[in-house]
């Protein structure tokens, strides 16, 4: 840019002029000093608290290191992956994951995506109903998720009475977190409220950037609202609802505060979400090699799968 | 985008379209707050209250939840209690009431102090780095920007449970594990790129015409940055600010593994208030309630930033 250019000029330092007196040691420093100055200690904390536990993961995950043993790391070469890729359990926990996510996902676009059209329709008090629908999504999943325990209790708590009530059931004729079948939805159900506003806020602002005159030209060529919605309202929203998408389907995929509270991945391993197995192996097995090798898998999926999905993303954007 | 010149709404909803559309959305925030009323509603209920089969939405409110938070009790037989001299505080005698006596403050305290100073710690040293970082990103030609740009975006898409193994090591060897200035940096580290992504948005937002014009004042770019782009992004930095101390404050997995006795802040904590013959429900909801407030208050003052926070400024109208 030329701009930069210019002021670069401008601010090259001239001894003779009337620079004031306490910037006259930095005066001298040039705009690309300034800005290396600027950025230097940001890259060296993210490079020493990201970037090298990165690496000195993937150093680890060639070898059969244990964090509790003091014996030094032996090398194994890709026996880790291959234990991991090879174990049915982990591809049990990589299901149980891919269900959460896909359904959680499901859930909060059609939730938070029908919320923002009704907010759309622009009714009194309006702005007040959105900021009290938006509150769950900024509490700790850590602390709210641990809170839901009592709210799924068969017996003491409410939320079995709720569903009892509109289903015509007797509410301690289910339990949620106790059982093999109906556990995998409970953190579906809780990772929805929790971030359905999220996904309705996004879409909300894909609704107000549509033009009104695009609406008027249908409305002169006499096209229907449902013709409107699948020809101007769907395709202008879509970007950023996959944009959404992609925020959620990542914070899902490594989604452990909520689950591990609530339900430890039980009862057997049918909540046991892979962040959830990877904790296990790192933390309470000391398995370090076997879990920074998962580590590594995970991260190569997720860094992977958002990769190819923002280059899709970004073609949608330009039709 | 271009709401800025929208003439008057052409196709007006008809009123019984936005009335339904009203019922709908207050229907959806009343179930939805309904956990959250719980939460607060169990706080002040007394144990058996809390625990009651069928659940008790009317019960007679009680601070037990919030006395059995802040200090610790011991069991006493009822005799025993009775040959005590009466309670000096009120709170003692809602612990005597229950055949208890308060043995001593519990650790909720020092819990709660680790969170602030962590969370404001974390979040003084995120939007400093953010703030210059974003400047010189905004203001300078820097060589790969977009990528070094992307690359400091990237860093947030790690699982926080994939990185806790080596840098759990790396802690102990360094000294850092279990302390405060460990948590701190490491908050910066994860909430650094955001501050980055957020601030870069808002400088770009303020016209370059003005330092410029300070430039051929005389001030040095130090003194423009200072004087005119500072006071002019206030609103950002503090908007930047809330979210970092929002994410600190909520922040549960890399403090359960990487601090103990001495760094734990509130999120682990919670969970493990246990009473006489398992969990303290109301002491739960209680530590719940007085942790959660802050942020409801914050989510209100920010409602105006809050897509663009949660979109790394991505999304901004």
């Amino acid at each position: 840019m030329s701009g930069a250019e210019n002021t670069r000029a401008l601010a090259d330092p001239t001894p003779d002029q009337a620079v004031p007196h306490r910037a006259r040691r930095f005066a001298t420093l040039s705009d690309r000093a300034i800005a290396w100055l600027f950025i230097a200690p940001t890259m060296f904390l993210l490079l020493a608290i990201n970037i090298f536990p990165l690496v000195w993961a993937i150093r680890l995950s060639f070898t059969g290191f244990m964090a509790n043993l003091p014996n030094p790391a032996r090398f194994v070469g890709i026996d880790n992956y291959v234990d991991i890729l090879t174990d049915e359990d982990i591809w049990q926990h990589f299901q149980v994951t891919a269900h959460f996510v896909f359904w959680t996902i499901a859930l909060q676009v059609l939730i938070g995506f029908g919320l923002a059209l009704l907010i759309n329709q622009k009714f009194r008090g309006h702005s007040f109903w959105t900021t009290l629908i938006l509150l769950p999504m900024m509490l700790s999943p850590a602390v709210v998720g641990n809170f839901w325990t009592l709210l799924f209790q068969p017996q003491i708590g409410p939320f079995n009475y709720f569903i009892g009530f509109f289903a015509g059931l007797a509410p301690s004729s289910f339990t949620m977190i106790g059982s093999v079948d109906l556990a995998p939805w409970t953190i579906v159900i809780v990772n929805t409220w929790m971030w359905t506003p999220y996904v309705m806020l996004i879409c909300l602002a894909g609704l107000r950037s549509i033009p009104e005159y695009i609406y008027e030209a249908a409305e002169v060529d006499r096209a229907s609202a449902w013709r409107q919605f699948w020809t101007i309202t769907l395709p202008m929203v879509l970007p950023f609802l996959m944009l959404a998408v992609l925020f959620q389907a990542i914070q899902s995929f490594e989604m452990f505060d909520m689950v591990n509270l609530l339900t430890s991945g039980g009862p057997g391993s049918t909540t046991e979400l892979v962040s959830i197995t990877l904790k296990r192996a790192a933390f309470e097995k000391w398995q370090t090699g076997y879990a920074s090798a998962l580590a590594v898998i995970l991260f190569v999926t997720i860094f992977g799968a958002a990769n190819i999905y923002v280059k899709v993303l970004n073609k949608v954007k330009q039709q | 985008m271009s709401d800025a010149h929208a003439p008057r709404p052409f196709s007006e909803p008809s009123p019984l379209v936005r009335w339904l559309a009203a019922m709908l959305v207050v229907t959806y925030a009343i179930v939805s707050l309904l956990p959250l009323a719980w939460i607060g509603a169990t706080a002040f209920k007394s144990q058996s209250d809390a625990i009651a089969y069928p659940p008790k939405v009317f019960f007679t409110p009680t601070l037990e939840g919030f006395v059995d938070l802040f200090t610790v009790q011991t069991h006493q037989p009822h005799d025993f209690i009775t040959k005590l001299s009466p309670p000096s505080t009120w709170y003692e005698k809602l612990a005597r009431d229950r055949d208890m006596v308060i043995a001593g403050p519990s650790r909720v305290i020092e819990r709660f102090l680790n969170s602030l100073i962590i969370g404001f710690g974390s979040t003084i040293l995120a939007t400093l780095l953010g703030t210059l970082t974003a400047y010189a990103f905004s203001r300078f030609k820097v060589p790969l920007a977009d990528d070094l740009m992307f690359f400091i975006l990237s860093t947030r898409m790690m699982p926080p449970i994939a990185v806790a193994v080596p840098i759990y090591m790396m802690y102990r060897y360094l000294g850092l594990y279990d302390t405060r200035i460990g948590m701190i940096l490491l908050y910066t580290a994860v909430n650094v790129s955001l501050a980055v992504w957020l601030l870069k948005g808002f400088i770009d937002e303020i016209p370059r015409e003005y330092e410029e014009a300070a430039l051929i004042d005389g001030y040095t770019r130090l003194q423009a940055f200072r004087k005119v782009v500072l006071p002019q992004a206030v609103t950002g930095i503090a908007a930047t600010a809330i979210f970092c101390l929002i994410f600190s404050w909520n922040e549960y997995a890399f403090d359960l593994l990487l601090s103990n006795a001495q760094a734990q802040t509130m999120p682990p904590f919670i969970p493990f208030i246990i009473g006489e013959g398992g969990q303290d429900w109301p002491a739960v909801a209680a530590g719940t309630t007085l942790f959660l407030v802050p942020i409801v208050i914050f989510t209100i003052a920010l409602r105006k930033h809050l897509l663009r926070g949660i979109t790394f400024g991505a999304v901004r109208k």
